[in-house]
């Protein structure tokens, strides 16, 4: 089953090292994007109800 | 480069957002408080000590606080401490019953800046919501969200904890949200607080936490504060959020009376930081209490160590795991994948931890009227 | 808008729109602070004197904050960036 792509899981533990000169889909581009600046909800994180 | 929940997992210089509850008297009595609220505690800080509060917040850059109680409202400088907070920098989310939101509070609360309001709502019917919240509650929420539709305030948030009585209303609650131009909020029942008595009858079954995952995966809109990460472990794909407990590392609590626990669903000695009162104030606790230093640490997986799913759903709630007597380093009591149940099969009756913070009116008598004459 | 200092970069949080951004580099961090103080993007990046190759990565970075509106441009399209606050 696919695992949509969201900013969290393009950053976790797992993924691999980005190399700039492997950088092709438009995939990938984003997760360039998403190094630099990652936008999160203010409501996403666990501990204020 | 790391990732961003590593980082955040070791602590920032400040909150991002906390809780504050401002107040531990209440007007209802909801059967799953996890404030065990009811009585107002005499201890509770003062307007000067609370407006010290702010501008520590304010210092700390603290982005905004989920202001709530008990009820909030109730408080007579309820208004003077939102705008003091909002007009020094510091963004204000009230949670509320709804109780005190007349015509004329409605278009009070419309004027002022940077102010979200959240409507504690737990059935799309009276009959559902009241079983839990009290009767008449449910109506009071909606006529406090009529008055707030008829003074413009905007969007406001309907907020729901997701019990197995009304799972099945999730399409109502969209329903109503939509109805309202408001945003649906779903939040998870913690056997925490009063909930711990109820949260074996309460919490959703394993088949309706499938529902609610998909039921959320298909409305990344919706929000839930993070609180349902453990489901991650179904394995579909991650829900919104950080995937990450936010306790004493990004976010923390300060209750009515200014102790500062780790987040709002561990009101209890074991995760308590420090007080507000303390030399030092809030930053001190954020920045050096060993409380939060231990949590900011890495956490051991201890038993989910060997299971694939650890990395998902990280082991779940702590809180969870607390109040039903689990140890803190293995699964959490609702895992998807079962082992929370047979965890918590071989708890011993006297494992759950006894409360250390009870505010609860005391239990009405119940007066049964005579049916025949009295004897003489 | 704020914008506050964090050992990996800042965070910055939008109160109008709730939307709150985590700038993951120092760099980026001193870029957009800069802003203001240059007549377009590409000249505050120089003046950084970073790795040339770097600067459609910065650009994209100042587009994404652009679009949480963070930032936003003034000038000609493409070129001139300066921070609102």
């Amino acid at each position: 089953m696919t695992e949509p792509v969201s900013p969290s899981t393009a950053l976790d533990e797992h993924a691999p090292d980005i190399d700039d000169d492997a950088v092709e889909s438009a995939d990938q581009e984003l997760v360039v994007e998403d190094l630099l600046v990652e936008e999160v909800s203010i409501d996403g994180m666990c501990g204020v109800y | 480069m790391s990732a961003l929940t590593d980082e955040l997992k070791r602590g920032l210089d400040a909150p991002i957002c906390l809780t504050w509850e401002l107040t531990y008297a209440c007007n209802l009595a909801c059967i799953h408080c996890l404030s065990s609220s009811g009585r107002r505690d005499p201890r509770e800080l003062s307007t000067g000590e609370a407006k010290t509060v702010i501008d520590e917040l304010r210092e700390l850059q603290v982005f905004y606080v989920n202001i709530g109680g008990g009820e909030p409202t109730i408080r007579t400088d309820f208004f003077d401490l939102i705008s003091y907070a909002t007009t020094s920098g510091v963004g204000v989310k009230f949670s509320t019953n709804g109780s005190r939101i007349d015509a004329e509070t409605a278009r009070r609360l419309a004027a002022v800046d940077y102010t979200d309001i959240q409507l504690s709502l737990d059935g799309a019917d009276a009959a559902t919501n009241d079983t839990v919240r009290g009767i008449g509650s449910f109506a009071t929420a909606i006529a406090a969200m009529d008055h707030l539709a008829a003074a413009d305030f905007g969007p406001f948030k309907i907020s729901v904890v997701m019990t197995r009585h009304n799972i099945a209303q999730l399409d109502d609650f969209a329903g109503l949200a939509d109805h309202y131009g408001a945003e649906l909020r779903l939040t998870r029942l913690r056997p925490s607080g009063r909930g711990v008595d109820s949260w074996h009858e309460l919490h959703p079954t394993q088949d309706q936490q499938i529902e609610l995952y998909h039921w959320l995966l298909d409305r990344p809109g919706v929000l839930t504060g993070d609180s349902f990460f453990h489901l991650n472990a179904l394995g579909s794909g991650n829900l919104e959020g950080l995937n990450l407990c936010g306790a004493g590392r990004v976010v923390c609590l300060i209750d009515p009376v200014g102790d500062v626990y780790a987040c709002p669903f561990v009101l209890h000695d074991e995760f308590k930081a420090g007080n507000v009162r303390d030399p030092g104030g809030f930053p001190t606790i954020w920045r050096s209490s060993p409380l939060f230093l231990e949590l900011r640490e890495p956490q051991s997986a201890g038993a989910c160590a060997s299971c694939g799913q650890f990395d998902a759903c990280q082991g779940g709630c702590m809180a969870a795991k607390f109040f039903t007597g689990l140890p803190l380093d293995g699964p959490d009591p609702e895992c998807v994948s079962g082992h929370g149940q047979e965890a918590l099969a071989a708890v011993g009756a006297g494992r759950r931890p006894p409360s250390t913070s009870d505010h609860s009116k005391p239990t009405p008598v119940r007066f049964i009227p005579r049916t025949s004459p009295a004897r003489p | 808008m704020a914008l506050r200092p964090e050992p990996f970069g800042a965070l910055a949080y939008h109160y109008g729109n709730r939307k709150l951004n985590f700038l993951r580099s120092p760099e980026l961090v001193r870029l957009v602070d800069d802003l203001e103080h240059f007549d377009s993007a590409r000249a505050a990046f120089d003046n950084l004197d970073l790795d040339d190759g770097k600067w459609p990565v910065y650009g994209q970075a100042l587009d994404a904050l652009a679009r949480s509106d963070f930032i936003e441009p003034v000038g000609s399209f493409g070129g001139d960036r300066k921070v609102d606050r």
